[in-house]
């Protein structure tokens, strides 16, 4: 796939699910790989629910308005932060989803992912459900180079999560390349 | 590895900044979207000897930073909109008894609670005159996450330098983006500190100093007995509310003490403003809006070209009249109803239009408001 000179990215999800975390780390991969990134969030002033997202932009040259006009990338782990979060997705814009979102997109347009379930059931924290996103949105979308992800998140996450949240990255990670070996990836 | 380029928060960027200047004292009362700066301070400043203190509300840190900077501690306290407010009185106290600080505020949507995490660039008249009374002050306004680094080094230096408070306005948007910063550039920057007496205790007068310069600091402790009063005072810091002249003097140096100093502290950075027919002339996160319109703008063939201030008080008058000459106009994109704008409007040659460009949604300025503005689409847009 070729490149683009700048990723507009938007993750958004439930309060408290960690989605700014995850903007954060690939916006600190990017940074590690010598691009030009800048990561902003909108939030409530809620500690815990209601819809959030982060976004990133990660270019070759400097950025100038930090906001994403057009997403290139738009992950939604809720159905009301699709709602909320799903505009300015333009055509050939690659959309992730946990499974369970409701989306108006067609199904088949969409790339749905067992995202949630993932962490819960397989990795057994419900809580690392943003890292499988991430994993699955980087082998997906192949913006950044596996090796530096995982070393931006090893520099952002808690050390005594690191173990956990590898796996969970690692996982992510494999969910994409199975899909990617059937099929190719998605685009609206 | 210091040319390590690194991913950085904007108020992590001011605590570091402030770190660098030689902070020794932090006084604060947590509040979105400024409350890491404190977190931050909490855990480092204690490690490098210095302290910091959560103390019961917005005033009380503004009191408890002015007396920590009697005692010769470089002192910072950071806030948003509403603690900014309970700060004027203190701020005013540190104006009149010439106590060097810094004080951030990170500007969110106002007024009241308004919005915590929304952001905003309503506090720039309110930095200038927060507080009662005929005064100057120092207000700077970075643009991106380095920009808020080097800008603190430099609150904490004019501070020092004027003996005055300074403040560093930052807006919701830089004080929580991240982006990747390269800091070794800042390495050999002049870290400035307050001048102290060379006089003997029985000789110093506090307050002695000439028509626009602070007079030298004396710490507390060090044998240096001085009465430190917000009352009008003489050159021995006592109160001289029945001496006229005394009065006149006194209010007259603590404006021109920074007014006559405009070209030191004036800092600002332009692109293509030189062959520009429309200029535009922003601070803060919309600075960043207006680069990218000026850009698209020039494709179209619109000669467009950006002054972005650092410095918002003292107003760059000088600046402003010159790189305002000539044009056919000035475009002001600001997320406030056109406070900035406004005083431009007040220096700018009559044969210029000004146009205040405004936004007040919570959002980020979109550059699309600027674009269309030269479509003579923009409902916003008002010519002053």
């Amino acid at each position: 796939m070729k490149e683009p000179k700048q990723w507009q990215i938007r993750l958004s999800g439930s309060g408290g699910q960690g989605l700014i975390l995850a903007g954060i780390i690939l916006a600190e991969a990017g940074n590690l790989e010598n691009k030009y990134v800048v990561q902003t969030q909108s939030y409530g002033p809620e500690a815990r629910g209601g819809a959030s997202r982060a976004e990133v932009i990660i270019s070759d040259a400097p950025i100038d308005y930090l906001e994403v006009e057009t997403a290139d990338i738009f992950l939604a782990l809720t159905s009301e932060a699709y709602a909320k979060y799903c505009y300015n997705v333009a055509p050939g814009s690659i959309v992730i989803i946990d499974e369970n979102v409701k989306t108006k997109l067609q199904r088949t347009r969409v790339n749905a992912f067992p995202i949630i379930s993932t962490a819960r059931d397989t990795l057994g924290r419900e809580i690392v459900a943003n890292i499988v996103a991430l994993g699955v949105l980087v082998s997906l979308s192949e913006i950044l180079h596996h090796d530096s992800v995982k070393a931006a998140l090893k520099k952002r996450v808690p050390p005594h999560t690191m173990e956990l949240n590898a796996r969970a990255f690692e996982k992510g990670w494999a969910l994409g390349k199975e899909r990617l070996a059937v099929k190719e990836v998605e685009k609206i | 590895m210091t040319s390590e380029r690194r991913l950085m928060q904007g108020n992590e960027a001011c605590a570091e900044g402030a770190l660098k200047a030689g902070l020794q004292f932090f006084a604060g009362y947590p509040i979105t979207p400024s409350t890491e700066i404190a977190e931050i301070l909490a855990k480092k400043l204690p490690k490098l000897g210095g302290k910091f203190i959560q103390m019961e509300d917005e005033i009380a840190s503004m009191a408890a930073v002015i007396g920590a900077s009697l005692t010769g501690a470089k002192s910072l306290t950071a806030t948003s909109g509403p603690g900014f407010s309970l700060k004027q009185e203190n701020l005013g106290f540190a104006i009149m008894t010439e106590v060097p600080c810094v004080i951030v505020n990170v500007q969110r949507l106002g007024p009241s609670t308004g919005g915590p995490t929304l952001t905003a660039q309503g506090d720039v008249l309110q930095a200038r005159w927060g507080t009662h009374g005929e005064h100057a002050i120092i207000a700077l306004c970075p643009a991106s996450v380095e920009e808020t680094y080097y800008l603190t080094i430099m609150a904490f230096n004019y501070a020092e330098r004027f003996r005055t408070p300074v403040i560093l306005l930052l807006d919701e948007t830089i004080g929580h983006l991240r982006e990747s910063v390269q800091l070794d550039k800042y390495d050999k920057m002049k870290i400035f500190s307050r001048p102290r007496p060379w006089e003997t205790p029985d000789k110093y007068l506090p307050y002695a100093a000439e028509d626009d310069e602070p007079p030298p600091m004396a710490v507390f402790g060090e044998g240096y007995r001085y009465h430190v009063t917000g009352l009008v005072h003489d050159e021995t810091g006592f109160p001289c509310t029945g001496n006229h002249a005394a009065i006149d003097r006194l209010l007259r140096r603590l404006t021109n003490k920074i007014l006559a100093h405009e070209d030191e502290i004036t800092l600002y950075k332009e692109t293509m403003t030189e062959d520009a027919e429309h200029l535009l002339i922003a601070f803060g996160a919309s600075a960043r809006s207006a680069a990218s319109a000026v850009k698209i703008a020039r494709r179209e063939g619109i000669r467009a070209g950006l002054l972005q201030v650092q410095t918002l008080w003292p107003f760059p008058e000088k600046l402003i009249r010159q790189k305002t000459l000539g044009k056919r106009s000035v475009l002001v994109p600001e997320m406030n109803l056109g406070q900035y704008a406004r005083e431009i409007k007040k220096v700018v040659s009559d044969k210029t239009m000004v146009v205040t460009l405004s936004q007040i949604d919570g959002r980020l300025f979109h550059p699309n408001k600027i674009l269309a503005y030269f479509k003579g689409e923009e409902k916003h847009a008002e010519v002053l």
